[in-house]
């Protein structure tokens, strides 16, 4: 059951994000991509990370995506220009593919190794395995630092976002 | 046959380079924002998925962060879109070479 799931979403999300690549119009691109966000959270799920699936509906498929569509509506994009540039394209297929080739290799080799050791479903895993009070002890006891430090990065993406967006007074 | 964490790090390597392949390939900006995202998703699944190999939170305490980086980023990035869209009328980024505003 848990192989007909996996299989299912995976290629879903494959799907969605090609037609995110290749799609003509912006708009198809941003509703694929939102069936890739929800793909994705559906194998956080079966990866037994609740939270962290529920916040990704809501940041991304909520937040991030309704900020691409606002930011499309509002400009009129009538150009023809903005397809594929056509002459560069196996090159960067091969250049994309040697990248994809070599850290997958160090992958397997390194950090997993060839044994058959991963089954997930045999793996242990803790009772309370990604819910919002283990996560959240985590982050407030463990990574506190890292988790303020957050806070200086939204005050200062807020910030630029401001200054970037303000009419000059000229 | 049984899931392995492999399949879960083949898929997320899969999602990255079709995500790579949209930056380097497509001409709209806001194309390839959205491809940028899809590569920060799929490192995100990298994440979750040796949290739950390594039966440790860490990785998605740190999923989360860059849940916090990929928001700020987009927000940053479609001002600019919108602010270089009013100055030149255009987002191809063939066409946006000149450094200087």
């Amino acid at each position: 059951m848990d192989t007909i799931l996996f299989y299912f979403f995976a290629s879903a999300a494959l799907a969605s994000s090609i037609v995110v690549v290749v799609h003509r119009n912006p708009v198809g691109s941003i509703v694929a991509l939102v069936l890739t966000l929800f793909t994705t959270s559906v194998l956080y799920i079966m990866l037994s990370a609740q939270f962290v699936a529920v916040v990704q509906v809501l940041v991304y498929a909520g937040a991030i995506m309704v900020l691409f569509m606002f930011t499309v509506m509002f400009l009129i994009l009538r150009d023809e220009s903005l397809n594929f540039d056509a002459q560069n394209v196996p090159l960067k297929v091969s250049l994309v593919l040697a990248v994809l080739l070599i850290t997958g290799m160090f992958v397997q080799n390194v950090i997993i190794g060839s044994s058959n050791a991963g089954k997930l479903a045999s793996l242990s895993v803790s009772e309370d395995f990604g819910s919002i009070e283990q996560v959240g002890t985590s982050i407030f006891t463990d990574y506190i630092l890292p988790f303020e430090l957050t806070s200086v990065l939204i005050l200062i993406a807020i910030i630029g976002v401001i200054v970037i967006s303000k009419r000059s007074t000229d | 046959m049984e899931i392995t964490i492999n399949h879960y790090i083949l898929l997320s390597f899969l999602l990255f380079a079709i995500g790579c392949f949209g930056v380097i390939t497509r001409k709209n900006l806001i194309i390839v924002l959205m491809s940028l995202e899809l590569m920060l998703n799929a490192a995100n699944l990298a994440f979750v998925s040796f949290s739950r190999f390594y039966n440790d939170n860490t990785g998605q305490v740190f999923m989360l962060m860059s849940l916090v980086v990929a928001a700020c980023e987009v927000a940053v990035g479609l001002a600019l879109v919108v602010s270089i869209y009013h100055n030149k009328q255009t987002i191809n980024i063939d066409v946006l070479k000149l450094l200087k505003g």
